[in-house]
């Protein structure tokens, strides 16, 4: 197998598409939390899910297309300075993809921890960072009201990922885990 | 079945629905760049109109937007309050001037500079708006894919595109399914008054099985996918691809001569607002 072909095979191809399909589907499922105009958004959960399985590329597109796609399909209009920190999150977590071993059935305690430390982190780089930056450039949008947004954005997405993105890592991994594995006999 | 407000592709015979995926993808990116970087009112004022136009000549009806539409009203409210109440003076120091109106309360006077900039805020969203409504309504999704192909877009990720756009409606499909399922076994997706953590254990009892099957489904694609020798070539012929026509040639320089002129327009003083206060 060429290497380039590693990186963007039949499976993450499809992974892609499909993700990115379930990720616009997913616009329309909010969690309230009783502050208005903000929600837990459990397609975030599903991202950080997909990126892990397979890989910041796919993390990325499916960041990218499913949030622009999303936007359009259900509001009509793309908040593209929203969009790009959405593949900020997906290139972070996808990186230490081989590392969270989720594939293999390795995803444990220790994965779990890297795991949400790399998605607060990468969260706050691109909720409380870039998104509210981009705001101010392009909508020329109040600096307050942009970064208020910004930390509520990032509080929302960093708890639905921790609760339900780890729980569904952990049980794919211990699924997935079992299928592939063949015990030696005795 | 459930009501969704969401956009689709409808095959009718007009101009708009005749042109290229592609040239419908530069005009709606060009439309997006120029929005993006132009608070010039009378540039996004125009714009505007020409998407109205655009709206006629493609037929495109009120119901298959009216939803969609009500909705970016309610967010367009919400968010012009939003800036009002946390920054009352954003119009003021923009256009460096200050017209007091009416005393609001204290800190929040009414002033002719904030209104024009939360005018200007909305006509900038409106005018992206029609953009994707047109070309959502007008682009068939497979030939979409391949005009993404056509400006370099290696074709692996336009086929996850097309791949995207043509599962939404399975997914969608899945996710109603699931979702009546579950309410039929009793757990109520709408209840207002339950707890936090309630409320997310209930909506993970659609998202475990919605993405363990999206999982199953990922690897019975790709296993067919694989058996058909995809991706064994550098290139790929398309199906649902269309040449180019005058139209389309004609369309995209008409696009592209608006931009340029409109960025000009906005910038030639250095200043990318149109400032009728000074």
């Amino acid at each position: 197998m060429d290497k380039k072909k590693s990186k963007f095979g039949i499976r993450e191809v499809v992974a892609t598409g499909i993700g990115t399909a379930l990720f616009v589907v997913l616009t329309e499922v909010q969690i309230p939390i009783g502050i208005p105009n903000t929600a837990l958004q459990p397609r975030m959960a599903v991202l950080a899910f997909l990126s892990a399985v397979f890989g910041p590329l796919v993390g990325a597109i499916i960041g990218l297309l499913g949030h622009a796609l999303g936007d359009a399909l259900f509001y009509g209009s793309v908040w593209w300075s929203w969009v790009f920190p959405e593949a900020i999150v997906g290139i972070a977590i996808g990186a230490c993809a081989k590392k969270l071993k989720v594939r293999a059935g390795g995803f444990g305690r220790k994965e779990a921890v890297l795991f949400n430390v790399v998605q607060i982190v990468s969260n706050a780089v691109a909720w409380i960072l870039v998104a509210p930056v981009l705001d101010i450039l392009v909508y020329a949008e109040p600096a307050n009201k942009v970064f208020l947004q910004g930390v509520f954005a990032w509080l929302g997405n960093i708890l639905i990922i921790a609760i339900l993105g780890t729980l569904l890592l952990l049980a794919y991994s211990k699924i997935a885990g079992k299928s592939s594995s063949l015990e030696m006999e005795d | 079945m459930a009501a969704t407000r969401m956009l689709s592709y409808v095959e009718k015979d007009t101009f708009v629905h005749h042109l290229s995926g592609l040239t419908k993808l530069i005009f709606f990116l060009a439309w997006c760049i120029t929005s993006a970087m132009t608070y010039d009112t009378r540039i996004l004022l125009v714009m505007i109109a020409v998407s109205l136009v655009l709206f006629v000549i493609s037929k495109t009806q009120w119901k298959q937007i009216a939803g969609v539409f009500k909705f970016i009203l309610l967010m367009m409210i919400i968010n012009v309050i939003a800036i009002f109440l946390l920054s009352p003076y954003q119009g003021c120091e923009i256009y460096h001037s200050k017209t007091v109106l009416a005393p609001f309360f204290a800190g929040h006077d009414i002033t002719a500079e904030e209104l024009f900039y939360l005018f200007n805020v909305v006509i900038k969203y409106f005018t992206v708006a029609p953009s994707i409504f047109i070309f959502l309504v007008t682009t068939n999704p497979s030939e979409f894919a391949s005009s993404m192909n056509l400006i370099g877009v290696p074709y692996t990720v336009s086929y996850a595109i097309s791949i995207a756009l043509r599962y939404i409606p399975d997914v969608q499909d899945d996710y109603h399914r699931i979702k009546n399922a579950q309410e039929a076994r009793g757990i109520e997706m709408n209840a207002a008054n339950a707890k936090l953590s309630e409320r997310i254990r209930r909506t993970s009892a659609i998202i475990f099985p919605l993405l363990f099957s999206t999982m199953e489904e990922i690897d019975v694609v790709s296993n067919a996918m694989e058996l058909r020798g995809f991706g064994k070539k550098k290139k790929r012929t398309w199906y649902a691809r269309k040449k180019l026509t005058k139209a389309d040639y004609i369309s995209i320089a008409a696009t592209l001569a608006f931009m340029v002129f409109a960025l000009w327009f906005t910038y030639r003083d250095g200043s990318r607002f149109y400032n009728p206060f000074a």
